[in-house]
């Protein structure tokens, strides 16, 4: 089998980006266009004059991915020569729930045949770990510090599946990292449809959240388990399958790993914070029907 | 250094970056353990580990950076992380 994604990248050890890319190459082979926006993933992986993909790979701007992505999908129609190539976006959270939102939004009301993947670590790290739209309720970022007045952020992480299931896309999905094997059949499936498709997946990312770099799986199954992170597919505007929780755990077990999290446990009133998160987890089950 | 038109760069060439010097713990098979379960070559997020004709695995230590994270999901115990000296 041959490595589409190459070693030597400047990316952290283990680092949650360089996975997700790996898997997405594997599940999708060589016949794929991949467009990254400004980010970790871009940037650790095209240090000039050198680059880690074997397969055509652009870096578009933060704001215009969607943008970059329908304008090669609508070239290779115009030229016949789309076939089976698949159009690829691996983006961060910043890239597509903040400043990208506005042409990925164009890109899946006009309905290009694409697939777009975001990476979300939930922060921006390539830059310092300021807060994103993705960053969740209490998370300690350089611009959402905890402190003796702040728990962290104090906003809701923005639902952005929601939002392109909203756009009419045919297929939308959540995933993670680890789950490898899950992530990779949702993107085969993703590949399989005609249109704009979906996938936000799950990435711990040892930097910016503050665990040890052997942790990162770890640490995406206990997003699962505490039903922090649902997995589901929804196709057409229908859910069609969710990972059902068994067992579940207190959110405790997951926050506690994260230093983004630490002072939940060591300043006064975290308990009722971490009560609140407990919620979202809670509403999750509800919402997901998890259990 | 001259740009190319486009910054156009050449596939796979990060390969001239030998990142193994990154490591501060070395990854060990423990051979009679192993039992080829792939998982540790699926999640290398450095591509560092390398299938043997016999089906075996072997770390490339020329770009392993020590995550570590091959050998806490390994679900037999069979890889070490031992401390590297120079």
């Amino acid at each position: 089998m041959k490595e589409l994604l190459s070693p030597g990248h400047t990316a952290c050890p283990a680092c949650c980006d360089t996975m997700i890319a790996k898997f997405t190459l594997r599940a999708l082979g060589e016949d794929c266009i991949i467009i990254s926006p400004t980010g970790c993933l871009e940037v650790t992986t095209s240090a000039f004059p050198t680059s880690s993909w074997n397969v055509p790979w652009i870096h578009s701007l933060f704001e215009n991915a969607g943008a970059v992505a329908s304008g090669i999908e609508a070239a290779l129609k115009a030229m016949n020569k789309k076939e089976d190539t698949k159009v690829v976006v691996l983006a961060g959270d910043g890239g597509t729930l903040d400043i990208g939102i506005r042409s990925i939004s164009g890109a899946f009301e006009r309905g290009h045949d694409i697939i777009y993947i975001c990476i979300d670590n939930e922060a921006y790290m390539n830059t310092g770990v300021q807060r994103s739209g993705a960053t969740p309720f209490n998370a300690t970022t350089t611009t959402s510090p905890s402190g003796k007045v702040s728990f962290g952020n104090p906003l809701p992480k923005k639902n952005m599946p929601a939002i392109m299931n909203a756009h009419g896309a045919p297929y939308v999905a959540t995933a993670t990292l680890a789950y490898p094997k899950d992530f990779m059949k949702k993107v085969k499936k993703a590949g399989s449809i005609e249109g704009p498709t979906y996938i936000h997946a799950h990435a711990p990312c040892t930097t910016g959240w503050g665990f040890d770099t052997s942790k990162t799986v770890e640490i995406g199954k206990l997003a699962v388990q505490t039903a922090l992170w649902p997995l589901y597919e929804i196709e057409n505007g229908t859910i069609t399958s969710v990972k059902k929780v068994k067992n579940k755990k207190p959110v405790e077990e997951y926050l506690r790993m994260q230093k983004r999290f630490k002072h939940l446990f060591t300043k006064e009133g975290g308990e009722e914070e971490i009560a609140k998160i407990q919620k979202i987890a809670d509403e999750n089950i509800d919402i997901f029907g998890l259990q | 250094m001259s740009i190319t038109p486009g910054g156009i760069c050449k596939p796979g060439t990060t390969i001239s970056n030998k990142t193994g010097g990154w490591r501060n713990f070395r990854p060990i098979y423990d051979y009679d353990k192993c039992t080829k379960c792939k998982l540790c070559e699926l999640l290398c997020p450095d591509m560092s580990v390398l299938e043997r004709e016999d089906g075996y695995y072997d770390f490339d230590y020329d770009y392993c950076k020590g995550c570590g994270l091959c050998a806490n999901e390994c679900p037999v115990d069979a890889i070490e992380m031992i401390l590297e000296e120079k």
